[in-house]
């Protein structure tokens, strides 16, 4: 369609930080990729950020260290950054350009895809259904995932969400469909990613994974184009390979960081924070290439974790992926230090397309009731909980104390799972009946009649 | 005519910066580059000229042509747009998919409206009448529903020379000729109107009748005139966009224009599949017959989601001009402001707070001022009521969006994260919210609804109040040491939060409550605070009270009593059987 015309020039006017400017130059075009050979011969990638009559800025992304005025050469290649695609990318490890890190050749591609993606036409779209079984009770029961749903995990440092990453990794099922999942890493430690790649190893389930590490070494630039990576690759098995695929991305606050350095360095008018005012709109440019297309049979769906920087909810990066994901699942510091693994936090937590996906036909009839009166019930105990750090708990009236009985259970038991142990939807559906049993029936206004005689069991 | 009017000589994200520029004037719509990307211009200086580009704009270059047509940017307006899907710069959504597959590709030209579709017209005016700008000459059945008056033009006025016989007409052929003072004119069922300009119309009137939503806690406590701004504030997951969607599926508006301004994809989605089920309780017609969606979601290219608010909101103005009441939502107006802050940036502009534009406030006001109800050229009656929500950053209203937005409007839902959080929705608040309208509209109630009206409103809202103290010494010491009158208000106002304020979107009674539902709710459990007060006064145990079966029968109101005839009568003696049941307790 265009015509390719492969250009070199050689020597650069200006260099700051991952940015260098290019003046006499021409024809260039926005946001196109850019080969830069230093003088050692080695050559890196950069991206067009903005350009002009006769200049150029670009983004390196090998970053620019060893890159002098004079001798470089710079390739302008017309054509934006393509990611060859297969699906021969599962069961491999690439690094953040998508690069292969397993020592074996690259796969051999059947596509190339522009990785800035275009937006999904919205009458195009089908609205998510069907479940994906996480295999942990506190996400299957009280805040199901659903196909082609965006759910983050909001956590902070030191909590267990990269344990939470992988066992939904290594457990998730669909149910009689093909499944794949991509795990994003970006700006993770050495450790971390090591950790990730043994425990798809050892669990055997690398073949059905993709991993692509963006580590806290490599230049931050690279983070900004690892997801897009990532997510062209999903959208190709999604789409055109009709696979129900599953994004993992951590961290996307370093993604964030990668982000706001960028624009500082760009010298651009910041918002919150020192954050770009256009922070939304390039999350959302990755989000929202999550879901389902009608008459597709795949679907994309992402879980995002981020770290809270100081626990802080409204911090602008757990603020702005809330605004455009569909819930959050939120780690709770407090359960983690008392011992309670996975820390999903009952309140704030919450998937908005539950209620659509849940009950008879879709997992089970009394699931959409039980998991409201669990939830009632929480939210209860945590009221007397206030009122017996004042009054003491001897004080509490018996109605009361059932509630306090009833919480340590719902937390100890049924929040409470092993890092290796899958508990099926039936089951966290089952030990739900038996937790809540332990309170008297007049409490469970929210429960259908039906449910209550088939499933309570009355304890008192 | 397409000509070219200059060249890119710098490409800053969505701004394209253009040198040699000839015959462009601000605010023209231009095309650039060999894909032809729909841009506007924003600022000119010297033979230089800023565009903002609506579509994605990489692999644009230097030396890439800019072409105009000379006009500014415009939505076509005529039939076919009830029921349509369009976005940010009124490209038909469903068009494009046929033509692109499932993905928005950039530089497909598709006009908004159908030309070969025939629409049945009849005339209404004769030849030789003279008739002024704005007038009605014909008019077209859109839907069922509703019926598409052709207006003159606002440039055109004379005598008709020629006028279409009653039939079948596409939008490309004309249906009238009008003579002027030394021009003739050729009206056609569709005109174009420029997005930033406000239609005319002939006088402002008063506000008096309240937008009936079907929502208790809007209706009732915070009611917002036809003609009025609303603006409902949020954070993430307090239920804005719940919000909007019951109004637009519920209100008693003659047409609902939907904005889904920089929002999910998803979202879109779910109306789209679910409106088409939805019926009218008024009408008993689809709903989807006198609506019109604008989808900007938030990965479509950012210059689009800031036009998409002027699309909406003049092809509200249109059918304002027909006579109609048009209710506009716009979701969300913060995402609007964030695409005005992110164009400002990349054109230099000087920044104030958190990186907004020195001119946020004024384009504020500009678009709630195109709100009202007016008297139209034609002499009728027409009103926009704009309800627009915003989601300030972290929760907090008092940053630059909320509350300037609060400046140019009267009517303020306040949406709650604790109620949100303890499932209480809808999640307005009853402490922070206030509304302007409430004595505008008092004159509607009492004549349609009922004489107390306005002092059962204010009855309750003291009850809550007083509940408001109560709960702070209860968070202290307990319920249970308070003496018995004040735990009637507990009691009282639990119930009224409960059984009234909460209301389920996805129940099928409860979803809707007309106005005569929701007095008489309101006056049952009124009653039953009075009587009971009485009662406690005798000495009688509030555990008493609560056990008499009207207690559980109040409770249950909500979901009991369907909008049918015979409900709402049954409804009518609920009053005076409050009054008799509680009257067994003093024997």
């Amino acid at each position: 369609m265009k015509e390719y015309n492969l250009r070199e020039y050689v020597g650069l006017q200006e260099i700051t930080g991952p940015i260098f400017i290019i003046r006499n130059i021409h024809n260039v075009g926005y946001n196109e990729i850019v080969e830069i050979v230093d003088d050692e011969g080695k050559s890196r990638l950069g991206i067009t950020l903005e350009v002009g009559k006769g200049f150029a800025v670009v983004e390196v992304m090998g970053g620019t260290r060893g890159l002098a005025i004079k001798n470089c050469k710079v390739n302008f290649k017309g054509k934006p950054l393509l990611m060859g695609v297969s699906e021969e990318v599962l069961g491999r490890v690439f690094d953040g350009l998508g690069d292969p890190l397993d020592g074996m050749p690259r796969p051999v591609y059947d596509e190339m895809i522009n990785v800035n993606g275009l937006a999904i036409n919205p009458v195009s779209r089908d609205y998510p259904e069907n479940i994906i079984e996480t295999g942990i009770s506190s996400i299957d029961v009280m805040n199901t995932l659903v196909r082609g749903q965006k759910l983050p995990i909001f956590s902070g440092s030191g909590l267990p969400h990269d344990l939470i990453g992988t066992q939904i990794a290594r457990q998730a099922q669909v149910k009689g469909e093909s499944f794949c999942v991509i795990f994003v890493a970006m700006g993770v430690k050495y450790d971390t990613a090591r950790f990730f790649q043994k425990s798809f190893e050892e669990s055997g389930v690398l073949e059905r994974v993709a991993i692509f590490l963006s580590l806290a070494d490599s230049p931050s630039i690279e983070r900004l184009l690892t997801p897009r990576i990532a997510l062209s690759c999903a959208e190709y098995l999604a789409f055109k390979k009709n696979m129900h695929v599953l994004v993992i991305m951590t961290d996307m606050s370093n993604y964030c960081e990668a982000l706001r350095e960028v624009s500082t360095i760009r010298g651009e008018i910041p918002a919150r924070k020192g954050y770009p005012g256009y922070l939304y709109s390039d999350l959302a440019s990755i989000y929202e290439r999550a879901g389902m297309i009608k008459g597709v049979k795949g679907s994309i769906t992402q879980l995002p974790i981020l770290t809270m920087p100081n626990d802080d909810i409204t911090h602008p990066i757990p603020d702005l992926t809330g605004y455009i994901t569909e819930g959050q699942i939120v780690l709770e510091r407090e359960m983690y230090n008392r011992g309670i693994y996975p820390p999903i936090a009952g309140l704030p937590s919450l998937s908005r397309l539950m209620k659509d996906n849940i009950g008879k036909g879709l997992t089970r009839e009394d699931h959409p009731s039980l998991a409201s009166q669990l939830f009632a019930c929480y939210a209860h105990v945590k009221d007397v909980r206030a009122l017996a750090s004042i009054i003491g708990e001897e004080e509490l009236s018996a109605l009361d104390k059932l509630y306090l009985k009833f919480g340590e259970d719902f937390e100890k038991k049924f929040l409470s799972q092993g890092y290796t142990e899958r508990r099926t939807l039936e089951e966290g559906l089952d030990l739900g009946w038996d937790i809540i049993s332990s309170l008297p029936a007049e409490e469970l206004f929210r429960i259908r009649e039906e449910d209550m005689k088939k499933h309570y069991k009355k304890k008192q | 005519m397409l000509k070219a009017a200059g060249k890119v000589y710098r490409v800053i994200g969505p701004v394209v910066e253009a040198e040699e520029v000839t015959f462009l004037r601000m605010l023209d719509m231009v095309e650039v580059g060999q894909e032809h990307l729909v841009g506007e211009v924003v600022r000119l200086k010297d033979d230089k000229a800023y565009i903002q580009v609506y579509e994605d704009t990489t692999s644009l270059k230097a030396g890439d042509i800019i072409y105009t047509q000379g006009f500014p940017l415009y939505v076509e307006l005529g039939p076919g747009l009830l029921g349509n899907i369009y976005d940010g710069i009124q490209r038909p959504l469903e068009v494009l998919r046929e033509k692109e597959g499932f993905y928005i590709n950039r530089g497909v030209h598709v006009s908004a409206l159908d030309r070969k579709k025939k629409w049945h017209f009849k005339p209404l005016k004769k030849e030789g009448n003279y008739i002024k700008a704005g007038e009605v000459i014909g008019e077209v059945q859109e839907t069922l529903l509703i019926k598409h008056r052709i207006l003159v033009p606002p440039d055109a006025n004379g005598k008709i020379k020629w006028i279409a016989n009653e039939g079948e007409y596409s939008l490309d052929e004309k249906v009238a000729l009008l003579t002027g003072k030394d021009s003739e004119k050729e009206i056609f069922m569709y005109q174009k109107w420029p997005v930033r300009r406000p239609r005319p119309y002939g006088q402002r009137i008063p506000i008096s009748e309240p937008l009936i939503t079907g929502q208790r806690v809007i209706d009732t406590l915070f009611p917002v005139g036809k003609g009025g701004c609303v603006v409902v504030p949020g954070g993430f997951g307090t239920g804005k966009t719940v919000v909007q969607h019951q109004i637009a599926k519920w209100s008693n508006a003659d047409i609902v224009i939907y904005v889904g301004c920089g929002e999910r994809g998803n979202e879109m989605t779910d109306i789209l599949l679910n409106f088409p089920k939805l019926i009218d309780p008024a009408t008993k017609r689809p709903i989807m017959e006198r609506t019109i969606f604008i989808a900007n979601t938030s990965n479509m290219p950012v210059a689009a989601r800031e036009a998409s608010i002027y699309t909406g909101i003049t092809i509200a103005e249109y059918y304002r001009d027909m006579g109609y009441n048009v209710a506009l939502m716009a979701d969300s107006t913060s995402r609007w402001a964030e695409a005005l802050r992110e164009l400002s940036g990349r054109l230099e502009e000087m920044p104030l707070e958190e990186g907004f534009p020195a001119y946020l406030p004024s384009r504020l006001a500009e678009f709630y001022e195109r709100a009202g109800r007016i008297k139209t050229l034609n002499n009728d009656d027409g009103s926009i009521t704009i309800i627009a929500s915003v989601s300030p950053p972290g929760g907090d209203f008092s940053e630059p969006v909320t509350s300037h937005t609060k400046r140019f409007i009267r009517c303020f839902w306040a949406l709650d994260r604790d109620l949100a959080n303890a499932r209480h929705y809808p999640s307005i608040s009853w402490v922070d919210s206030y509304s302007e309208y409430i004595e505008d509209v008092k004159d509607w109630w009492h004549k349609n609804v009922d004489k107390e009206w306005l002092s059962s409103r204010y009855a309750i809202m003291e009850l809550l109040q007083k509940e408001q103290r109560l709960l702070q010494i209860v968070k202290l010491v307990g319920p249970d040491v308070l003496p018995h009158r004040q735990r009637l208000i507990l009691e009282t106002c639990s119930m009224f939060k409960n059984t009234f304020l909460q209301q389920s979107a996805f129940d099928k009674i409860d979803a809707y409550s007309s106005s005569r539902k929701q007095f008489l709710m309101l006056k049952s459990i009124l009653k039953f605070y009075e009587k009971s007060d009485g009662l406690i006064k005798k000495g009688i145990n509030i555990s008493e009270i609560k056990e008499n079966p009207i207690y559980q029968e109040l409770t249950r109101m909500r979901f009991k009593y369907s909008e049918s005839e015979e409900d709402l009568a049954k409804m009518a003696g609920l009053p005076s059987e409050v009054e008799r049941s509680l009257g067994e307790l003093e024997f």
